[in-house]
């Protein structure tokens, strides 16, 4: 068990934000916990799961975590919500109408905005929501802080009786900085549910009287705001600009300008305009550093107040010093040129499937049949785009494959005519979102042929458990989904649900060449798990025997990362054109001997030194 | 750059164990009393890509990123990453550089070229360079997996504090998880040590 989880009030930490806001959790009394994996928030619950004394689940998505959230507040407990800034749109349903109802039990939404898409397909500012819901935004800008502010979120939740959104970024959840824990875990047994339609179902005739008691919390919050300890005021030495700023921007304008007067805000929603009114008197130019879109900055300047912001600082990513120093030096009168560094020319090293990845077959197989448009999800599977398979076309949000994939099948144009749609679908995303598209297809008479990569984990962030794999956040026996039978009640017929071993590829490659050109829907599914996973079987390592390879390359077109060229000839071939030979050898420490490449390559060259007494593992259902 | 402040730039691919030797180094720095930020970009870490792992230690560090030609320390676990990251080194810092070269698929492919010499590269920036052959360490030793107590040791002579303490903080985690661990880890660090002062 993690050492944080035992530790006593006092003691220090070097903890990521994620953990730190477990921590926080745990001792605010937390009593459920609900989240859907997404980078950087993933390791909230992960943490949270630790801690024996609070129910935690993966839920299904992030509206369904929500919704979890809000029940058990309702109920009376504490409960906490953690997702990535996508997630916050599936989940906004929910919070939206609730910001209306209220809480009971403390509760408070935790969203990772990734500002800098280290990993994600937007960058949006969660920000927004707090506007848009009414419900106030507390942003830490350090583990410390994370810690803190989640703790306090749960206080000032029950005292406004509001969900309360915890905004953090990448730079606090993925950053390690020193914890001081204050306290321990303080229970708070559930109130336990009183019923009142009136406050509780939000039919037109109740909704419509709580919507003047939301907008005057709105008014006590930003009351409350402006006394609040968490928006601090730093004077400093030199009064020529002043900051007003929030989350990991304050670590980086407190960097940049040591001496310069400082606006901290913790409580950033709703902000405290008259304190920072104030605080504009006292320096001569006053700059607003957010992350990423210009709300506050809006909000000043609707104020009356005479600002700098995004006019100066760039409208998305991170606001590192070595962005504000040359946008920020120049107001100051103080000349500031980019220092001069050669950047070295050095190749991309993009992400790539790993070896004996579950998606290197059918992306294989996808990649050598012609006349597809390929519509992609989110999952590990997106990198099919990339090389060397340059199998996918679109991708755009969890669960959008199908049903884009069913619009580009009726909007197809003449052009498109002898085109077969493919949607290329992960476990854990088609249970999220996906399988809607799945009803909806069959239901709207569509024709599509879906790949259901079951890779039994959501890969992408590190392996999770989900309905699909058959144990549940803390690794326990949990019913799993039989995703044949679930695609049949459905209503795809039974004859177009095809289960594959993806290794075969052979059979992988005719089974996507017959559906696709059916003239109905159909649904593939693989059966090997991720081979990061506990589930995935490791065998001895093949190698290439170098006098039987010919050097004609389909090895190398599976894409796996353990086979590499060992060196290209070019030589004359027949027709007498030039032809390039690409000679293949395997990284015996990379290669787990799945024999997925022994299918690829006709003179017999790859071979296991160490024969294996191979006992193929296949889903009980597979 | 704030007075006072070490910044050491830890740099490889997804697996090689850079966050782990970041994460050494950072707690080795807060038993010293000092505050201490860590970060890095690993969202598709595990996938083949580009890891870099930022460790600011000081008085008082708020920004955890160090930014471009502010690393004191530029520990480079593979060489073309080492050049990769080489702008982010401080004219007067030290390159700590395992010669591993891991070309990725794109290279595989003919659609890029690995750089011929990354460490003549390196050398040639006026930079401190010290280079050697990690993993010809660690097979000696007998475990692949030691290349990063090996670069640990390696670059402990370069730090704001004595490199036995660098190295207990290290030996102490096996002591307490991985027990069988320890006496091949304590050589690992010591050849690490010989090499990079030999480099």
């Amino acid at each position: 068990m993690n050492a944080v989880v035992h530790a006593k009030a006092e003691s220090r930490h070097l903890l990521s934000g994620n953990e730190a806001v477990a921590r926080a959790a745990w001792e605010a009394g937390v009593r459920v916990a609900a989240a859907y994996p997404g980078t950087p928030a993933t390791e909230i619950l992960e943490y949270i799961a630790l801690y024996p004394d609070i129910y935690s689940e993966w839920s299904v998505n992030e509206k369904v975590a929500v919704e979890v959230a809000i029940g058990a507040s309702l109920a009376g407990s504490r409960a906490l919500a953690a997702m990535k800034h996508v997630g916050m749109n599936v989940a906004s349903d929910a919070f939206m109408t609730q910001s209306l109802a209220g809480v009971v039990g403390g509760l408070v939404i935790v969203v990772a905005d990734d500002v800098g898409l280290s990993s994600s397909q937007n960058e949006q500012d969660s920000r927004y929501w707090g506007r848009f819901g009414h419900l106030p935004i507390l942003e830490p800008a350090d583990s410390q802080e994370a810690y803190d502010l989640a703790k306090r979120a749960f206080t000032l939740s029950e005292e406004y009786e509001t969900p309360v959104i915890v905004r953090m970024t990448t730079r606090v959840c993925h950053v390690k900085a020193m914890v001081t824990f204050a306290g321990e875990r303080i229970e708070r047994p559930a109130a336990g549910f009183q019923k009142n339609p009136q406050r509780w179902v939000m039919t037109p005739a109740n909704a419509k009287p709580r919507l003047p008691l939301m907008h005057q919390r709105d008014q006590v919050l930003r009351a409350a705001s402006e006394i609040s300890d968490l928006n601090e005021v730093s004077m400093g030495s030199d009064r020529r600009m002043g900051f007003v700023t929030s989350g990991p921007a304050f670590m980086h304008v407190r960097e940049t300008f040591p001496n310069a007067p400082v606006f901290k805000l913790g409580f950033s929603h709703p902000a405290p305009l008259d304190r920072i009114r104030a605080f504009a008197g006292e320096v001569d130019t006053l700059v607003v550093v957010e992350e990423t879109e210009p709300l506050l900055e809006t909000e000043l300047c609707a104020a009356g107040l005479a600002v700098h912001g995004k006019d100066i600082l760039p409208r998305f990513g991170e606001l590192t010093p070595s962005v504000l120093r040359p946008a920020i030096k120049p107001l100051l009168g103080e000349p500031y040129s980019v220092p001069d560094r050669r950047q070295a020319d050095v190749f991309p090293r993009p992400p790539t499937m790993c070896a004996s990845c579950p998606h290197l077959g059918p992306y294989f197989a996808l990649s050598h049949i012609r006349n597809l448009n390929i519509i992609g999800d989110i999952g590990c599977y997106t990198l099919g785009a990339g090389h060397p398979w340059n199998a996918l076309d679109t991708c755009i949000s969890m669960g959008a494959s199908l049903s884009m994939a069913h619009g580009m099948d009726k909007g197809r144009g003449e052009s498109d005519e002898k085109k077969h749609i493919v949607a290329v679908i992960g476990d854990s995303t088609f249970l999220h979102m996906g399988m809607q598209g799945l009803l909806n297809m069959i239901y709207n008479r569509g024709n599509v042929t879906v790949l259901l990569l079951d890779n039994r984990s959501v890969g992408m962030t590190g392996g999770q458990e989900n309905p699909g794999t058959g144990e549940n956040l803390h690794g326990l026996p949990a019913p799993r989904v039989d995703f044949a039978k679930l695609a049949e009640a459905l209503g795809v017929r039974p004859e177009r649900i095809r289960r594959v071993d993806p290794y075969e590829l052979p059979t992988m490659v005719k089974l996507v060449r017959e559906e696709t050109k059916m003239e109905e829907p159909s649904v593939i599914i693989t059966n090997r798990p991720c081979s990061l996973t506990d589930r995935f079987e490791r065998f001895k390592p093949y190698e290439v025997i170098d006098d039987k390879c010919t050097g004609c390359g389909n090895c190398i077109d599976l894409g796996c990362p353990a086979i590499f060229v060992s060196h290209r000839e070019t030589v004359t071939a027949k027709s007498g054109k030039a032809k390039e030979l690409v000679f293949a050898r395997i990284d015996a420490n990379a290669c787990t001997g799945c024999h997925m490449c022994v299918e690829t390559c006709a003179p017999e060259a790859i071979v296991q030194p160490q024969p294996t007494t191979r006992t193929i593992r296949i889903h009980p259902h597979g | 750059m704030a007075e006072g402040i070490t910044n050491i730039l830890v740099v490889g691919i997804g697996g090689q164990g850079v966050m782990t030797a970041a994460e050494m180094l950072a707690r080795t720095a807060l038993n010293q009393g000092f505050d201490v930020k860590k970060t890095e970009v690993a969202g598709m870490a595990q996938r083949g890509g580009v890891v870099s792992s930022h460790v600011r230690f000081g008085a008082k560090v708020y920004s955890p990123q160090i930014d471009p030609g502010e690393a004191d320390l530029l520990i480079g676990f593979e060489a073309a990453e080492a050049l990769r990251w080489l702008p982010h080194l401080r004219p007067t810092g030290i390159a700590m550089v395992n010669t591993l070269r891991l070309a990725p698929p794109v290279v595989s492919a003919g659609l890029y070229d690995y750089p011929a010499d990354p460490i003549a590269d390196l050398v040639a920036s006026g930079v401190e360079v010290h280079a050697f052959d990690a993993g010809a360490i660690a097979d000696g030793l007998g475990n692949a997996k030691l290349v990063n107590t090996i670069m640990l040791g390696a670059i402990s002579d370069h730090l704001p504090f004595p490199a036995e303490v660098l190295k207990e903080c290290i030996i102490e985690g096996f002591r307490a998880y991985k027990p069988k661990l320890v006496d091949i880890n304590a050589q690992a660090f010591d050849a690490g040590r010989t090499a990079g002062q030999a480099a």
